[in-house]
């Protein structure tokens, strides 16, 4: 299990656990991230926020927050799987 | 959508949708002209109503506001859920996008929750034809046993079917069955148990089921209510709630599950690698070098076309208010005293020119504030700005009108509207008048080669980065100490890409704007007169008015920062008004005559001020007229957006403490060097 804001950009994983603060946990449920669900990291630079995909919408993310995301990254798929085509 | 005649009894809609659906479009197609702006008693939410008639039905409309979700976390979706359970419309129109349908869906599995007929409405079909998603609206209405009607409302398809959709479910509500989602089987007994304590004691105009669920999920609001109404039960279901803390986390993730059954036959899922057109945009808009290009490419263009269309327009205007208009109601005037000449003429007509003026810039900016947001690049920009605006406590969307107001302070304010969450809204707008306008900067570059010679230009960066580094200080500060470093969170949808809707652009430029003419131009009306009686009055000259006693019983503040000479107090009173007065008053007051295009006199009367003023004292008046009190209709417009007066008071009065205390700290330490 790690933080969300460690995964690389193009990554697959899927939700693991939400910040414990109810209020931002409802957001994020909100608008499609919960524990679960899987999600695809659309970018991320190493500092800033982080572009994500999941539950066929994208959002912006904040690094405070998605620090407090845990995910489950998923093992990169193989090549012929179109998902993973590198970003 | 003909108009009918016979009255008939009205049907009241709802329309509900997540953010990015293309919901004003629909309630702008379906009603036209004929609707309401106001805002949802005792809330600062913006409500809409409209009203249309369809094949002989009167029909309201009201535009509920865009949520994510209905678990009570803002305001919006307390109103929408108070709305829906409380006033019980015939029907919700349901609006979802068929680009992000399964995070949409998640806002209609909460809707089924409620005692009200639900018809969906999938929009923006065509939006995601083009990023290669198909959803098949047959099946989708028969997995969800609710009628779907498809929809592409920038182009008014499918506007009529919706509202027949809506109509049908209305004439027969005990036909409506839907597949409503239920909770996961883990949580199932617990839910039972808690609707057994409530039970027969269920509060007037809710249903046990739903304020069993809402208690489980966590809900504030729905606690509260039922401690209030049902205490002889609260504190065995509190026990219960105590126990089961993370069960929101199943019931929403329940809710997925089911959105995930529904549409998993609906939907055709887009053939990933052939890249959609979002993300080859986004990878020069998001990136975080190419992305500020894009958007200093963006901001450029916005003020050129201020520049070469607003800013003539707005002159002309203005020239046309102030030079016929007012001689031909002076002269009409003829016979009147001449106090009531001044008072209309001077006073209430010039102000009602500086409320148009504003008109032509307020079009552009509104113009594009409502193109970038419509397109979807706003959420871009707002991204590519919050790693710099985060330090500030600011949200990445704040970055907008904080440039908007290097043009104009005003539409800056009116323009943090954008900002979802009153907090960063509140801490933009105090900070956009920080933002030198072009008004001050006109001052700036007109003072500035005669204050301090070839150093000139120096002094004007220094002027302007300082109150950058200011605005930086302040937001952090004010950050800080009143909301406690309690920054808001960044979590933001990116929509994908679209063309523009021109009426839905056209709609919001009109609306904003005429709330602006219809609210702050009468304060500023009335506030012009004022100040035109107050320097007016009594004497003849402004030397002698109520005014030149202000700044000559201001003159001991004014020697703190060397501006010991009551001219130039009233000078940075004047700019009160409007930024660009301060000119104009030096010249009557150091009796240079008339002051504007005559460059020759206007360099005398540069000359003639710095002539009076150490070079420390220079650059204190300097700092002080950027610092200044914000001019009257950027307050009129803080006032017009917080709706609150102690926020505007506070705005005020926050800017002249930094004014003088910045302007004591430049005097006192420039005259030791």
């Amino acid at each position: 299990m790690t933080a969300l804001t460690e995964l690389s950009s193009g990554s697959r994983a899927v939700v693991a656990e939400l910040p414990r603060s109810h209020g931002l946990a409802k957001r994020l449920i909100s608008l499609g991230l919960t524990p679960g669900s899987e999600l695809c990291v659309l970018s991320n630079w190493g500092h800033g926020p982080l572009l994500i995909e999941v539950h066929g919408a994208r959002l912006a993310l904040g690094r405070g927050q998605a620090a407090r995301v845990s995910v489950e990254p998923l093992a990169l798929a193989s090549p012929n799987d179109p998902a993973s085509v590198d970003r | 959508m003909e108009r009918a005649v016979e009255p008939t009894p009205q049907l009241r809609l709802a329309l509900a949708g997540q953010p990015n659906v293309g919901k004003s479009t629909v309630f702008n197609a379906l009603t036209g002209l004929d609707q309401h702006v106001g805002n949802w008693p005792g809330k600062t939410v913006e409500q809409k109503t409209g009203h249309f008639c369809h094949r002989g039905h009167r029909v309201e409309i009201i535009d509920l506001p865009g949520t994510y979700s209905l678990t009570s976390g803002s305001e919006e979706e307390r109103v929408a859920r108070d709305y829906l359970i409380g006033d019980s419309p015939d029907a919700v129109i349901a609006l979802v996008n068929a680009a992000s349908l399964e995070r949409n869906l998640y806002l209609v599995a909460e809707l089924l929750l409620l005692p009200v007929p639900v018809v969906i409405g999938l929009n923006m079909v065509d939006v995601a034809e083009v990023h290669g998603l198909h959803v098949e609206a047959p099946v989708l209405e028969a997995a969800l046993g609710i009628p779907v009607v498809e929809l592409v409302a920038s182009k008014r398809r499918g506007l009529n079917e919706l509202v027949d959709a809506a109509i049908a479910v209305t004439e027969a509500p005990e036909r409506f069955n839907p597949n409503r989602p239920v909770i996961r089987e883990k949580h199932q007994p617990v839910l039972a148990e808690i609707e057994s304590l409530l039970a027969g004691r269920t509060p007037a105009g809710y249903q046990p089921e739903w304020l069993a669920l809402k208690l489980l999920e966590g809900d504030p609001d729905v606690a509260a209510l039922v401690e209030a109404k049902v205490p002889e039960a609260w504190e065995a279901i509190y026990a219960i709630l105590a126990e089961h803390e993370d069960a929101y986390l199943d019931i929403a993730g329940g809710r997925y599950d089911w959105v995930a059954r529904m549409v998993r036959a609906a939907v055709v899922t887009p053939q990933r690698g052939a890249t959609v057109i979002t993300d080859r945009i986004d990878r020069v808009a998001t990136h975080p070098f190419w992305g500020l290009v894009v958007l200093l490419a963006a901001m450029a263009v916005l003020f050129v076309v201020t520049y070469f269309v607003a800013s003539p327009a707005a002159g002309a205007l203005s020239s046309l208010i102030s030079g016929g208009f007012s001689d031909l109601l002076r002269s009409a005037m003829g016979g009147a005293p001449d106090w009531l000449i001044g008072v209309i003429v001077d006073g209430v007509v010039g102000g009602a020119g500086t409320v148009l003026s504003f008109v032509p810039i307020l079009v552009v900016f509104f113009a594009a504030l409502a193109l970038l947001e419509d397109v979807g690049y706003m959420a871009r920009m707002a991204y590519v700005m919050d790693r710099y605006m985060h330090w500030m406590g600011l949200h990445g969307k704040s970055c907008m009108p904080l440039i908007l107001g290097f043009g104009c302070n005003v539409p800056a304010v009116l323009g943090t509207r954008i900002i979802e969450e009153r907090k960063a809204r509140m801490l933009t707008m105090m900070l956009t008048p920080f933002v030198p306008c072009t008004g001050r900067l006109a001052v700036l570059v007109f003072l500035a080669p005669a204050f301090f010679g070839a150093a000139a230009p120096w002094a004007l960066i220094a002027l302007v980065g300082g109150n950058l580094v200011i605005l930086g200080a302040v937001g952090t500060l004010v950050n800080k100490l009143v909301f406690k470093g309690d920054r808001s969170a960044f979590i933001m949808e990116m929509p994908l890409y679209h063309a523009p809707n021109g009426r839905t652009i056209w709609r919001y430029v009109w609306r904003n704007t005429w709330a602006f003419v219809k609210k702050a131009g009468t304060l500023i009306v009335i506030i012009s007169a004022i100040v035109w009686v107050l320097s007016s009055y009594p004497g003849s000259t402004p030397a002698e008015s109520v005014l030149g006693a202000v700044g000559r019983f201001f003159e001991p503040v004014g020697a703190l920062m060397g501006l010991g000479d009551w001219r130039l107090i009233v000078a940075l009173l004047s700019s009160f008004v409007a930024k660009e007065n301060s000119v104009a008053t030096l010249g009557i007051l150091f009796g240079s005559g008339a002051v504007g295009a005559a460059e020759a006199a206007g360099a005398g009367l540069a000359m003639k001020v710095a002539a009076v003023l150490t070079p420390a004292a220079a650059a204190a008046f300097l700092v002080v007229q950027m610092t200044f009190v914000p001019c009257v209709a950027t307050v009129a417009a803080i006032r017009q957006e917080s709706r609150s007066w102690l926020w505007t008071g506070a705005n005020l009065g926050l800017m002249l403490v930094v004014a003088f205390v910045l302007g004591v700290i430049v005097y006192q330490v420039g005259s030791l060097i």
